[in-house]
């Protein structure tokens, strides 16, 4: 069985605020992770590979910096990597973003199922699972918490808010994982040193590897969405600012005067 | 692509601060040349705030779609075996307010099994017309077979903005719809507004940090936006309904699929943190998890649910259900006292639409405060064990 995981390399920090001086965007810190979403789905492959045989592929999309995200994946057992990678394909919103890994997905070959994570950290949409599995013409299942291979068809278990659901889905296939679903292996130093910068397991997709070379269907040309503007968030203008005094007092009586009490 | 480099501009000078203005660190200087890389995220800062003339964007002619052709604001009502969820009302107040703005009807699509009672309820809260796609074949939701009926839904009626409730099955449906007609999709709007010229004006965090964006569809039609329950608020019933039904003839090809549901089983009613009244709310100010007997005395004074922040729940303190922010769950209680939680925007867009903030925080610069009524500065392991004390005085005096 040949699997696809989709990783996206997120910012470390999500603390990102707006220069009141410039209005541009400050970003401290250089640093970036795997989305810890995805590691879940990534947990879940490779636990499928474990069970029942096969080979599991991590595909990312973004610029050259995310092959540490799918170096980390191998080390973690992936077989191979696919960076998706191009300046064609920046700006990219949802639409745009799908579209581009499911071209790149395309370019790459024949799978069985493609697993994604919940959602993202610096997004948090949950929703590019969805639209990829509509431009493959997938069946799809969000919220996802076991799998288990049937041979034609896949068994999951999925986790929705008021109840859990049984199904089987047939091949190919696109599950989201839920979050918290299972303990995501470290990756093992042995395969580190094994296979260092993973040269020989990558493969990098450019637009020119892409079969669909119109160029209005990527990055900000392929995105409905134009963001107009960029603000800080509103600020409550009617506060009272408690700082001295017996402060548990004070929180009592709003509390009380409130009638919670 | 949009971003056009005037190498005769570039030196040492602006290609360094160009390099340093990048919030994405998609622009590198070396040896006299500027690089974009796939980083970018065609911000524009570099445009705008840049060296005049470094870098400028292109705008490229676009054939205009004729968006008059596009006419209501639809609302998918949310519907799982005969219970409307309430997010459903609460945007069809919001299809209301905006469809006003540009004289639009306001249409809600109904797909499932014996709708009858729900389509009622819907037109109990004013929609114009509902569009029923009620079968047997539809009683489980099925991703396939409710986009097929979605899809015939926007083929025939050509609906200008579509608003989903960001349930499980909207966060599903929504983006798979909008990618059948490779439109736009904005998840988890917190603010929506209608312009003359029907874009529909989407407001959401962005960027994962303390940033809002304003978002639009300046050319795609239907313009689809989800949004999460407690958000808005759900509208008064109107005394004589006057909207119509259309029932729908449903396709045989319509209810092909390629999932089949084995076994559905109704979970225990669990603790659901956006249905209480007051909730008391911890993030990392607090040092130990001994220390959630002092949170959880307090909570439990006030009849309180606890509830956390996306820290606690990654470290393991808390189950995510516990979680409020656009990770978690939305609240919108009478009373929330937050302790020791900084506010980053993923965190307080789940919960500034409560009606009283109570923050607690020893940090007089933490982002909170932008967002509290009331800002107590000060340490929560003072405060607290000397509230609870004053509570349960108050309460033996009584």
């Amino acid at each position: 069985m040949k699997i696809i995981v989709c990783v996206k390399q997120v910012p470390g920090t999500t603390n990102v605020n707006v220069d009141p001086v410039t209005g541009t965007l400050i970003r401290d810190g250089a640093s970036s992770k795997t989305n810890p979403y995805d590691l879940y789905a990534l947990e879940a492959a490779l636990k499928l590979k474990g069970e029942f045989g096969g080979k599991v592929s991590v595909v990312s999309m973004g610029p050259p910096s995310a092959l540490v995200a799918i170096r980390e994946a191998i080390y973690m057992g992936c077989d191979e990597g696919v960076l998706i990678t191009d300046r064609k394909f920046g700006g990219a919103d949802v639409l745009a973003t799908s579209y581009t890994l499911c071209s790149g997905i395309k370019a790459v070959g024949e799978f069985d199922v493609i697993l994604t994570g919940k959602q993202t950290t610096d997004g948090d949409t949950a929703q590019v699972g969805s639209e990829l599995a509509e431009h493959l013409n997938l069946p799809h299942v969000t919220n996802v918490k076991e799998i288990f291979d049937e041979g034609e068809t896949i068994k999951y278990i999925s986790n929705l808010d008021n109840k859990i659901v049984t199904g089987r889905i047939k091949k190919p296939c696109l599950i989201c994982m839920d979050g918290d679903v299972n303990t995501p292996r470290l990756p093992s130093f042995k395969r580190k040193k094994e296979f260092g910068d993973c040269k020989d397991l990558i493969k990098m997709i450019t637009f020119n590897d892409v079969e669909d070379k119109d160029e209005s269907h990527y990055g900000l040309k392929g995105s409905p969405t134009q963001v107009e503007r960029i603000f800080e968030p509103d600020k409550r203008n009617e506060k009272e600012i408690i700082s001295d005094g017996d402060l548990a007092l004070k929180v009592f009586d709003i509390i009380k005067d409130r009638k919670f009490i | 692509m949009g971003l056009i480099i005037h190498e005769e501009l570039v030196n040492e000078t602006t290609g360094k601060e160009l390099e340093s203005l990048c919030p994405f660190g998609a622009l590198t200087y070396k040896d006299g040349k500027i690089d974009i890389s796939a980083g970018c995220k065609l911000c524009k800062i570099c445009v705008n705030r840049g060296p005049k003339g470094v870098i400028t964007f292109e705008e490229e002619k676009k054939v205009l779609i004729n968006k008059d052709e596009y006419k209501g604001v639809c609302v998918y009502a949310d519907i799982d075996h005969g219970i409307t969820h309430k997010v459903t009302f609460e945007l069809i107040g919001k299809a209301k307010e905006l469809a006003s703005v540009i004289n639009h009807p306001v249409y809600a699509i109904v797909i499932g099994y014996n709708t009858k009672k729900n389509v009622d309820e819907l037109l109990s809260y004013g929609v114009d017309k509902v569009f029923v796609y009620d079968h047997k074949g539809l009683d489980d939701y099925d991703i396939e077979k409710y986009t097929n009926c979605f899809e015939d839904f926007i083929k025939r009626i050509k609906p200008s903005s579509i608003l989903v409730g960001a349930t499980n099955v909207g966060r599903s449906l929504a983006p798979r719809v909008a990618a059948r007609f490779h439109t736009g999709l904005t998840a988890d709007c917190t603010k929506l507004e209608m312009k003359e010229n029907t874009d529909l004006v989407q407001i959401r965090p962005a960027f994962g940090g303390n940033i809002m964006a304003q978002i639009i569809n300046p050319n795609n039609r239907p313009q689809f936006a989800t949004v999460r329950y407690k958000i808005f608020n759900a509208p008064s019933k109107v005394t004589n309904p006057s909207g119509i039904v259309e029932n729908v003839v449903i396709k045989d090809e319509w209810l092909e699929s390629r999932n089949e549901i084995i076994e559905v089983v109704e979970k225990p009613k669990e603790l659901d943190i956006a249905e209480a009244d007051v909730i008391v709310a911890v993030g990392r100010g607090l040092k130990s998890t001994d220390d959630l007997k002092m949170v959880e005395e307090l909570a439990n004074e006030l009849n309180a649910v606890v509830a956390c922040t996306r820290p606690l729940v990654e470290a393991g303190v808390f189950d995510s259900k516990h979680q409020i922010g656009l990770s978690g769950k939305t609240v919108k209680p009478k009373l929330i006292i937050t302790l020791g939680i900084s506010g980053a925007i993923q965190f307080t867009s789940g919960m500034n639409n409560s009606d009283c903030i109570i923050a607690i925080n020893n940090d007089p610069d933490a982002q909170i405060f932008n967002v509290a009524n009331y800002c107590i500065i000060g340490d929560i392991y003072d405060i607290v064990p000397k509230l609870i004390e004053k509570i349960k005085e108050e309460k033996a005096n009584v």
